[in-house]
């Protein structure tokens, strides 16, 4: 059996970070799971943790008022959930769902951050994993807005 | 350039504003085309607008086209009801390099009606499955409700030799699949990017956002592939309405290879 030092390290998250950072930031892992139709969060909660899913699916939600939520992205295995950890006042933005049986690995964020603060070259190394991810989702929700299978793009 | 008159044999509404229409092929030895390739359809005394052409190339009874109504011609072109003649001229262009492809992976991107010029490739490359690698097909679209030819993906989801992945922008609660842009399905998947040619079709600013994630993906620029929508009216390469830069999309195109394109996709004044 994987100890979670293994497979915290061995998440394409995390994958490939020197070992003594690994050993750094196990210290803030532990394995969750979440149930189908169950929370990782809601929205306007204290960002606390970020997951990092294994495997199973996640839905972003969005709550809208006097109608059912709209979901516009779901996540999978090797993904991560929640970038609010890290962006103060580190509240979540939007609800997150299982919809499948989720099995993930939660990131105290408290203590990653202090972790990251404590010493830059962790810090610098987490914010390069996380900026990719930050980029592909804005470019993701630039098209979203865009709204590019609305409306034809050339007259007739 | 003269049109000829053919009927519409069938009609199947797709979506809430897209139609197919099963056409006569006309012509004295039928109409052979090329996947990838389109016709000129017209509505007399509206005008003329070019129709990718959305059935097996391997079936030459009909000629199929698969229209959305969005402005005069293409509303008047869903409109149409069997045994109803419209102006056909065709076909035209440069289309999906079925030969060049052959021994290679292969990923299909389409996005929203963009699977339509696509589905002649998929079904050349069903019906010559030996010619070819993998084949993966993705496709995004904009809501569960505006996935188009939904029974057929469900078909070729369930064959083993085709991996089909869907995707929609934004979904409901019932939507039990993934949710997402198209592009972002691409970082998942597990290919091998020297041996894939991609065959990419959509709106432009979706196809640039996949491009993208196919060169980060490792994929070499002239072997993606791009059908471009422009403004083609002669279709032969006279008017120089499509033009795009050095190309007539009408007579180099439709498919063309990116490294034709680099450059000229994110010019607005192309």
């Amino acid at each position: 059996m994987k100890n979670i030092a293994q497979i915290v390290c061995e998440h394409p998250f995390f994958h490939g970070l020197d070992g003594e950072f690994c050993d750094l930031v196990c210290g803030c892992a532990r394995n969750v799971r979440f149930n189908p139709g169950e929370y990782l969060f809601h929205e306007g909660g204290d960002a606390d943790y970020l997951y990092l899913v294994r495997y199973g699916q996640v839905a972003l939600e969005i709550a809208v008022p006097g109608k059912p939520s709209v979901r516009f992205q779901t996540l999978h295995d090797g993904d991560l959930v929640g970038v609010s950890w890290i962006l103060p006042p580190y509240h979540w933005a939007y609800d997150a769902r299982a919809i499948t049986l989720t099995r993930a690995i939660a990131m105290d964020a408290h203590c990653l951050r202090k972790k990251c603060d404590d010493d830059p070259v962790l810090g610098y190394d987490v914010m390069k994993r996380l900026l990719p991810i930050l980029t592909s989702r804005l470019h993701a929700t630039q098209m979203q807005i865009l709204d590019v299978y609305g409306t034809p793009e050339q007259p007739e | 350039m003269v049109p000829e008159p053919v009927r519409v044999l069938r009609k199947q509404q797709e979506l809430e504003t897209t139609w197919t229409l099963e056409l006569e092929p006309g012509g004295a030895g039928g109409r052979p085309f090329l996947p990838g390739q389109f016709n000129m359809l017209y509505i007399f005394g509206v005008g003329e607008v070019p129709i990718s052409l959305s059935g097996d190339a391997g079936l030459t009874e009909t000629l199929i086209h698969t229209v959305r109504a969005v402005g005069p011609v293409s509303n008047k072109l869903a409109a149409l009801k069997p045994m109803d003649t419209v102006g056909l001229r065709g076909p035209f262009g440069i289309g999906w390099p079925m030969t060049a492809g052959e021994g290679a992976d292969l990923l299909i991107v389409a996005g929203g009606l963009g699977l339509a010029p696509l589905r002649p490739a998929i079904y050349h490359v069903l019906r010559h499955r030996e010619r070819y690698g993998r084949v993966i097909l993705l496709y995004g679209t904009r809501s569960p409700d505006d996935i188009l030819y939904a029974g057929q993906l469900e078909e070729w989801s369930k064959r083993p030799d085709v991996e089909v992945h869907i995707t929609v922008d934004h979904a409901g609660g019932d939507w039990p699949g993934k949710i997402g842009v198209v592009p972002s399905l691409v970082p998942a998947l597990d290919f091998d990017p020297e041996d894939t040619v991609a065959m990419v079709c959509g709106p432009e600013i979706m196809m640039r956002f996949t491009v993208n994630a196919l060169r980060d993906a490792g994929v070499e620029d002239e072997s993606i592939y791009l059908s471009m929508e422009r403004n083609m009216k002669c279709a032969l390469g006279h008017c120089g309405h499509c033009q795009f830069g050095s190309t007539f999309v009408c007579k180099d195109g439709p498919v063309l290879s990116f490294n034709r394109l680099r450059g000229l996709l994110s010019l607005k004044e192309f």
